[in-house]
């Protein structure tokens, strides 16, 4: 341990505010990339599945894209 | 080998595949990142020069790491797309794209307020500096590019041709602290040679940088799997797909 005590550690030698930044800019882009891709699939998924109980309920066979499976 | 790329530029494959892989990425990421977190800023010993600032390190060069290599990877990616047709390398350059970005602006940011304390200065000209806002703004082109056009493929052109003549930048970032001596220090990792810093030091630099590359390749891979939602949502393995996804 490189710190003597807790608020030791926090002041980080008197460098506190630029660590700290650096830190929270840093976590706060990569926990914001992660929650962003994740209500992106979760929106993805939503509207996939509206649409297709959409076409269910009108009935009609949408077009189908004929390169299935490439 | 022929087989086993046919295989890969198919998007249903990269789907399954995606999904067998990703948790290994994202536990990599998390376990690298989280121990090399602790280990950095509460474990590692005070530089004798710098004092506490320089625990910045452990976020400034694993971020400046990565957005270097996602320019490459993505121009790599934008040279499959070209060359080959491979719909699949487009759709993982397009979300490579703003995670590079990000970094950049990671990297740039932390160095910036590293320089206060220890340069005595948030931002100077020097080469290397410049390079970087450089690699920044040929993010936002290759981002802001791909929305331009009316047609998708026009766009994704677009963005592969900057992404193919925007990779020079990188040996410029690369060489820019050996060719113009200015404020920036040279490399701390060097492929052959020491590492001019102790173990307790490095030691955790290390794991930070390969949990940053475990999260890009976890979130390429999760994000290129929204992008093939995306755009091929007219496919009947898509749509069927959509029944038993929550």
């Amino acid at each position: 341990m490189a710190f003597v005590s807790l608020q030791d550690f926090f002041a980080m030698g008197g460098h506190a505010p630029y660590v700290w930044s650096a830190w929270a800019m840093t976590a706060l882009l990569l926990l914001g990339s992660v929650v962003h891709a994740r209500v992106e699939r979760r929106q993805l998924i939503r509207d996939l599945q509206r649409r297709e109980r959409r076409e269910r309920r009108v009935g009609s066979e949408p077009a189908r894209n004929l390169a299935d499976d490439t | 080998m022929w087989a086993f790329i046919n295989k890969l530029r198919s998007p249903r494959w990269f789907y399954a595949i995606s999904a067998r892989l990703q948790p290994y990425f994202w536990v990599a990421a998390t376990a690298l990142i989280l121990v090399g977190t602790v280990w950095g800023l509460a474990f590692a010993p005070a530089d004798y020069q710098q004092g506490n600032s320089f625990r910045i390190i452990y976020v400034h060069v694993p971020a400046a790491f990565l957005a270097q290599s996602i320019f490459v990877s993505m121009a790599v990616a934008a040279v499959v797309f070209m060359v080959w047709k491979i719909k699949i390398a487009d759709m993982a350059a397009a979300v490579m794209a703003p995670l590079g970005a990000a970094m950049t602006f990671i990297a740039l940011f932390s160095g910036a307020v590293w320089g206060v304390p220890t340069w005595g200065t948030w931002w100077m000209w020097d080469a290397r500096l410049t390079s970087m806002l450089i690699l920044l703004f040929l993010y936002f082109g290759v981002i802001a590019l791909r929305g331009a056009f009316a047609s998708r493929d026009s766009g994704s052109r677009a963005a592969s041709v900057l992404a193919m003549v925007g990779v020079i930048n990188i040996p410029i970032i690369k060489y820019s602290v050996e060719w113009w001596h200015t404020l920036h220090q040279p490399a701390t990792f060097t492929v052959t040679g020491r590492v001019a810093m102790p173990l307790e030091m490095w030691a955790p630099l290390l794991l930070m940088v390969l949990g940053f590359y475990s999260f890009f390749i976890a979130l390429t891979l999760m994000r290129t799997r929204n992008e093939i939602l995306r755009r091929e949502s007219r496919k009947r393995w898509v749509r069927d797909l959509a029944g038993g996804e929550h």
